[in-house]
């Protein structure tokens, strides 16, 4: 047995051991956790935001459906995570409000416009898929509610990406107008979905603690390049052009290098001043708030049948 | 604006299919058990993992203590003579 808490808990990190709810831990990581989990959980729920815009619009009643299942999930993998969350002892209306006072952030890609039904394409292509090689290797991540959200998540995940190829496969063997239409949307999303990885390793100052508490585990840069390495070679299948002039196989590194990314773009937008940023959080605020009357209903509801029962029970 | 109440929280339970037990799934948010249900239905059902659900209010489980693990286990750890491979047989012993 070792003598300190701390010990104890960096042992059980060093052995692959899961912490639970009401194991020990040190307010950093249970505050970082907090703030990561959360974090995810609310860019679930914002994500629902740009590609509700194209449910009623879909161009046919399978599109539509399919539409309509994938933003459902993405309700379900915000509800996991909230749920892993409050584990950490922090409630979710606090979690909530976090987010409606722009405490607490989330990713940043949600704030960038669904301008054609080709962006459906693109964003389940581009953005789920940087999303999944973000989030399998947080299946193993060290606190357990959020590993095991993680590994419902990804298992719903795959879906996602795959009808988004499929659109834009249908989209890129259609018409020139179709195919130019795909093209278009790969070129707006591709940068975004690049900076969604987060900041260059060098400038990402939490990365290691992050690293040694795995809950992270493997680093933004690292998970940028494979991204980068998978995606062009299922470009080539779609026939659409990477929109990076500087995109080149390195033989000697093995990977490809890619153009430098606009980190002043990615700045702005996470400070709040992306095209979306403002509708995005006014969206959110306003289904809060007009939703208050409800949650109060049933919260009376249920309690005016629990003292009915109580009465019927006494009788 | 906050909350006047929040709604109380729920773990839920499912089976996944006829014959297996009921294993956590997570937990939720729910005035009722009914609304409960409802929900677990549709968050953690939605590609027919389960056959039935239970829903239990967080408030009213009970956990074992994790720094009392060794006190409550280690009795366990010196009985190796409750697995059946204690007991050596002879080889002419071909099934038991």
């Amino acid at each position: 047995m070792s003598n300190s808490f701390q010990e104890h808990f960096d042992d059980l990190i060093d052995r692959e051991v899961t912490i639970e709810p009401k194991d020990w831990m040190p307010d950093d990581y249970r505050k970082t956790l907090i703030r990561q989990i959360s974090q995810h959980a609310h860019s679930e729920i914002v994500g629902m935001l740009p590609e509700g815009n194209w449910i009623t619009r879909a161009p046919s009643l399978r599109r539509k459906a399919v539409l309509l299942a994938k933003v459902q999930d993405e309700a379900g993998h915000g509800l996991y995570l909230y749920s892993a969350a409050e584990t950490l002892g922090v409630t979710r209306d606090t979690l909530y409000d976090q987010l409606h006072t722009g405490k607490a952030k989330y990713s940043s890609i949600f704030n960038y416009p669904t301008l054609t039904w080709a962006d459906m394409g693109a964003i389940g292509w581009l953005v789920d898929g940087a999303a999944i090689m973000n989030q399998v290797p947080l299946c193993r991540t060290s606190y357990g509610p959020y590993a095991r959200a993680m590994v419902r998540v990804c298992k719903e995940e795959s879906f996602h990406q795959r009808q988004g190829f499929e659109i834009m496969l249908t989209l890129s063997k259609g018409t020139e107008i179709q195919k130019k239409l795909a093209q278009d949307a790969f070129n707006r999303w591709w940068w975004p979905s690049l900076m969604m990885f987060g900041p260059p390793d060098a400038e990402s100052p939490h990365t290691v603690q992050s690293v040694r508490w795995r809950i992270k585990r493997l680093t933004n840069d690292e998970l940028r390049q494979k991204f980068v390495d998978v995606t062009v070679e299922q470009a080539k299948v779609l026939g659409l052009e990477i929109p990076d002039k500087d995109l080149k196989w390195n033989e000697e590194r093995g990977h490809h290098d890619f153009g430098a990314i606009n980190w002043e773009e990615f700045w702005n937008v996470v400070k709040g001043n992306g095209p979306c940023n403002k509708q995005r959080l006014e969206t959110r605020k306003s289904a809060w708030e007009n939703g208050q009357w409800v949650r109060d209903a049933a919260m009376a509801h249920a309690e005016k049948r629990k003292a009915r029962k109580a009465v019927k029970e006494a009788a | 604006m906050a909350n006047k109440s929040e709604w109380p929280l729920w773990e839920v339970f499912i089976r996944s299919k006829a014959g297996l037990d009921h294993k956590h799934a997570g937990s939720l948010h729910a005035a009722d058990a009914e609304m409960a249900i409802e929900n677990a239905r549709d968050v953690y059902t939605r590609r027919m993992e389960g056959v039935s659900i239970w829903v239990v209010e967080s408030k009213n489980i009970h956990a074992s203590d994790p720094d009392e693990s060794d006190s409550l286990y280690d009795p366990a750890n010196d009985k190796i003579y409750r697995h059946p491979t204690f007991y050596n047989l002879p080889d002419e012993v071909k099934y038991m």
